[in-house]
């Protein structure tokens, strides 16, 4: 039909987002190539710029859902709400990553084109309709990841954090892809609903085979969402990596990887979620306990921060479980609060590392109360979210979760759960007593310098993503109704 | 828009107003508004006592709309004196704070005056999810006044006070889950009446579940044994101010979670699980007097004798009786008066002395009369001696226990008299002999400010000792009401037999 062989108007609407963040990102390497040092400054301004583009056409890509190219996208609720959430994820990056560039003489293009198409990505994944495009989307996010985790190429650690992830990726994604290749040998098919089709229908491949299939995707997507067990590259990864990128990739890519996760299990291997619902049950507790359990242990703060992020991976996985619309809805909130919540954390940190991130131990954070009263006072709200205390959104995500678990009869996943939260507290609270209840031991010893180096205010930029993600962070805890309506309704069936 | 919400919210305002202005105007600040929040819920106590076994003040507005969550409040004869409880000991909290805390100052005033919201709040939610969060809100605060401003091993003292409360607590939360996705509403009333029509129905094991998940969060927050190790160190790590607020305030919450949602909730559970918890109950009284006998340390004495009076409490609550359960809420109120008053004269004593070891005293009878006065009254009101308060809520709890089980009382009586051992036993050495050369130099007597503090406290321990009908009439009329969905539920059960064991324990 040669009528459809061209995407029509509309379509391109419905990819706008991709293609502004697309054309954006490549503006800023032209750019790179022929602008003076000097002028090197309006980076952060034009991606700022590219990112509220994308923003405003992926809420008004909302307005008019449908499919795109040949159902290869769809362009619905769920896919909204991600692409806003990933991109709203991007624009608080660049605000945190500004000034820390500038900190550590690494103030080129490539880092804000590579968070471009790393958001492209992520905006294609979640928007995908049919497993090779997930698979594009998970690579190009993937790739401008593991290069970004390396950005600061002259830092062992950084090096260290990008060989890692790229290896360990590199070969999650490739499970991914062969339990794509099954998929598609078992039902001739890549699209989510004819693959959900051909499973429901009375000629379905054997059980044996299919579960196979998802086995080999759950892995795939259990690598992208630092699901147990595996989940060991996190901690490297994130601690390594610069601060800023390390908040970026514990929520950003995360988010995203787990809307598919929920859009590929429940749309196309809804028949048989009898036989994988066990199985996520048994990661996501095994998750929010490695998670926990090792997070107890650390004295660095970002790899602590990682191992939290394990637990919260769990959590949300808790609500995979469920398998259900509230379970859904249950996803999107919990990952936006938590996206809030967790990237102000590590923003926070980018902000106390200080030049070459030598502050990164949880001792350094001694006395930060005294010294920077509001940079403690945010760390406090986050870190309070993170526990799951009401009036804060992560408290209100975890009680969403695990209602939709116990609406599902989860009864002993959802004890299990509540009682790892609340082991969880503890290294939490060991952060607030450093920042609260300690002197600043280490400091009084430390030259008049180092003090002052430590007492530095933020800069407007970075102050501005910790306050953004401070209030969003309230504001999901008082007035949840806002996000959860609108995950309510986008929720799938 | 009610009182009561202007009572609930004044504190909320008075913390953003404590952040904001400068650290100079914080204690009067904070003076200022609890006396404003206590003046104003004095103005509540006219309407409650008319109306006892209904609420009253009552605001049910939506706060999120799905799932429907409501700011439901509402006062009635249980919540009403405890939320004065509340409103008058933060003023004292703040007047013992005064010289006290020199340092950081600003933060200090502003965690009270959070403590006070999230307390208040407490006991007015009439949503389950709304008294959650209360519940949570007025945990951090407290972390903080332990953690910053406490004593040597603070910090160990508050996580662990922290973790203890928590855990508990996230397992009420399973359970409020449970309820909700039954009923389709967190409304605590609806709820209730959704149970007794038979709308919703529990089988038995579900409900014992809930009613040990409730029962767990509040036990440890009582606290009852052998979950009290926490409080000790709390208490004795804590500045004055804290240790007032977390003895006369936070325990209540324990209490009053069990006689609000636990009884009328899961009064089946409740019956069938009465004689167990008694026995915790008489064992925590007795256990903690006879620790309390032998402690060196004086904050570490009232503590355990706190864990021996609470015994009294939750005795007095599962005793399904009017009398105790009248004595278990009378009991509440005077605990908060006089052990915050003990608590609030160690402060006293630790400011001279610097010292909370019993033997580093001895003799301040001599230089300080009237301090050594005010603690002698405080001593015999604990110990529960006629015309003082606690022996009226004592007397009840144990006339109600009798009816109960008259064995429970044999047991639960000893804990009277060896009260009166280890209470005494510490004023004699603290407070008589001969005092020491550098004792009777840092001794000085009651400053006004100090009188201001504990004076109302005095006044009360009489007041409520000699006159209870200023109180009991809007106690007994909600209590009444309390045990009567208990009882009537609990007896057409759907298994009369275990009932009858039950009873015949």
């Amino acid at each position: 039909m040669p009528a459809n062989a061209f995407p029509t108007s509309v379509e391109y609407f419905r990819a706008l987002p991709e293609i502004v963040l697309t054309l954006a990102g490549v503006l800023i390497m032209f750019l790179e190539a022929v602008l003076r040092d000097d002028q090197k400054k309006i980076f952060g301004f034009l991606t700022i710029v590219g990112l509220g583009a994308a923003l405003g056409a992926a809420i008004s890509a909302g307005g008019d859902p449908g499919g795109a190219f040949h159902n290869m996208l769809v362009v619905d609720g769920f896919a909204t709400f991600f692409r806003v959430l990933v991109i709203g994820v991007g624009l608080l990056a660049v605000f945190a990553s500004i000034e820390y560039l500038e900190r550590e003489r690494a103030n080129t293009g490539e880092y804000y084109a590579l968070i471009l198409f790393s958001i492209v990505g992520q905006s294609i994944m979640v928007t995908a309709n049919e497993l090779i495009m997930v698979f594009i989307g998970l690579e190009i996010s993937s790739i401008a990841s593991y290069v970004l985790a390396g950005y600061l190429r002259d830092d062992a650690r950084n090096n260290e954090s990008a060989l890692k992830y790229f290896l360990l990726g590199s070969f999650a994604t490739a499970f991914l892809l062969y339990g794509v290749a099954w998929i598609y040998g078992l039902t001739g098919s890549t699209n989510l609903f004819q693959i959900r089709q051909s499973l429901a229908s009375p000629g379905a491949p054997p059980v044996v085979l299919t579960g196979m299939a998802a086995a080999l995707m759950l892995v795939g997507f259990g690598f992208k969402v630092s699901a147990a067990p595996f989940q060991v590259w996190a901690p490297d990864v994130y601690q390594g990596a610069p601060a800023p990128v390390s908040g970026f990739l514990s929520v950003g890519p995360k988010a995203a990887a787990f809307g598919i996760l929920v859009r590929v299990f429940m749309t196309a291997f809804g028949p048989i979620a009898a036989r994988w619902e066990p199985i996520v049950w048994v990661v996501a507790l095994a998750t929010m306990i490695v998670g926990n359990f090792a997070a107890l242990q650390q004295s660095n703060i970002k790899r602590m921060l990682a191992y939290s992020s394990i637990a919260h991976a769990g959590y949300v996985l808790v609500a995979v479980a469920a398998n259900s619309e509230v379970g859904s809805a249950a996803v999107m909130f919990y990952l936006a609060a938590y996206a809030l919540t967790n990237f102000g954390a590590f923003a926070v940190v980018t902000h106390i590392a200080r030049k070459g991130e030598k502050r990164v131990g949880i001792d350094d954070f001694a006395g930060l109360a005294q010294r920077q009263p509001a940079m403690a006072a945010m760390l406090t709200i986050f870190l309070l979210s993170l526990i799951g205390v009401p009036l804060t959104g992560g408290f209100f995500g975890k009680f969403y979760i695990f209602k939709a678990a116990l609406d599902s009869n989860l009864v002993w996943l959802t004890v299990l759960g509540l009682l790892n939260s609340a082991v969880a507290a503890y290294y939490y609270l060991r952060i607030l007593v450093v920042m609260y209840m300690r002197e600043p031991a280490k400091l009084g010893e430390a030259s008049t310098e180092a003090l002052a180096e430590a007492s530095v205010p933020a800069g407007a930029a970075l102050q501005f993503a910790v306050y953004a993600s401070a209030v969003g962070t309230l504001l999901l805890g008082i007035f949840p109704g806002w996000v959860l309506d609108a995950a309510n309704r986008a929720a799938l069936k | 828009m009610t009182l009561l919400d202007a009572v609930i919210f004044l504190p909320l305002l008075g913390f953003f107003a404590l952040l904001i202005a400068p650290a100079s105007v914080s204690r009067l600040g904070a003076l200022a508004i609890s006396l404003l929040v206590f003046v104003a819920s004095l103005g509540l106590i006219g309407k409650v006592t008319g109306a006892a076994d209904g609420y009253t003040f009552v605001n049910s507005t939506p706060w999120i709309t799905y799932p429907p969550i409501r700011y439901h409040v509402g006062l009635d004869g249980l919540s009403l004196w405890l939320l004065i409880l509340t409103t008058l000991l933060t003023p004292i909290a703040v007047l013992v704070s005064w010289k006290h805390i020199d340092h950081r100052v600003k933060a200090f005033y502003a965690f009270l005056i959070l403590l006070e919201f999230g307390l208040i709040g407490v006991f007015v939610s009439l949503d389950l999810f709304l008294f959650y969060v209360f519940w949570e809100v007025s945990l951090v605060p407290m972390y903080f006044l332990i953690g910053i401003w406490g004593h040597d091993r603070r910090i160990y003292a508050t996580v662990k006070f922290f973790l203890y409360t928590f855990a508990g607590s996230v397992l009420m939360l399973g359970a409020i889950i449970y309820l909700y996705n039954l009923a389709g509403t967190f409304d605590y009333t609806g709820i209730l009446e959704q149970l007794r029509s038979g709308r919703i129905m529990l089988s038995d094991r579900a409900e014992m579940v809930m009613f040990l998940a409730f029962f767990l969060a509040f036990a440890i927050k009582v606290p009852l044994f052998p979950l009290h190790t926490w409080l000790p160190d709390a208490h004795v790590e804590a500045p004055t101010a804290g240790s007032i607020m977390l003895a006369s305030v936070m325990l209540k919450m324990g209490t009053y979670g069990l006689v609000r949602f636990c009884l009328p909730l899961f009064p089946q559970a409740a019956h069938t699980s009465a004689p167990w918890i008694a026995a915790l109950a008489i064992v925590g009284i007795i256990y903690g007097a006879l620790v309390a006998m032998v402690q060196p340390n004086m904050k570490k004495l009232v503590a355990y004798s706190s864990v021996s009076h609470l015994g009294f409490v939750v005795l007095g609550v599962f005793s399904f009786t009017q009398a105790g359960l009248d004595g278990a809420v009378y009991q509440m109120l005077n605990h908060g008066i006089s052990t915050g008053a003990l608590f609030l004269l160690v402060g006293y004593l630790y400011e001279r002395r610097h010292s909370l070891e019993i033997s580093a005293y001895g003799g301040v009878a001599t230089p300080a009369p009237n301090l050594s006065a005010v603690f002698l009254i405080t001593t015999l009101a604990s110990i529960g001696l006629p015309a003082l308060n606690n022996f009226v809520g004592e007397y009840l709890v144990l006339q109600g226990a009798s009816q109960a089980h008259f064995s429970w009382v044999v047991f639960a009586a000893v804990g009277v008299i060896l009260s009166a051992c280890y209470m005494l036993w510490l004023y004699q050495r603290a407070f008589f002999g001969r005092a020491s050369e550098s004792l009777s130099h840092h001794m000085p007597d009651l400053s006004g400010r100090e009188w201001a503090a504990v004076l109302p406290l005095l006044i009360l321990m009489f007041w409520m000792g000699v006159y209870s009908q200023s109180f009991m009439p809007a106690i007994s009329a909600q209590n009444a009401q309390i045990l009567g969905q208990t009882n009537r539920t609990a007896v057409a059960s759907r298994h009369p037999v275990v009932k009858e064991v039950a009873n015949a324990r």
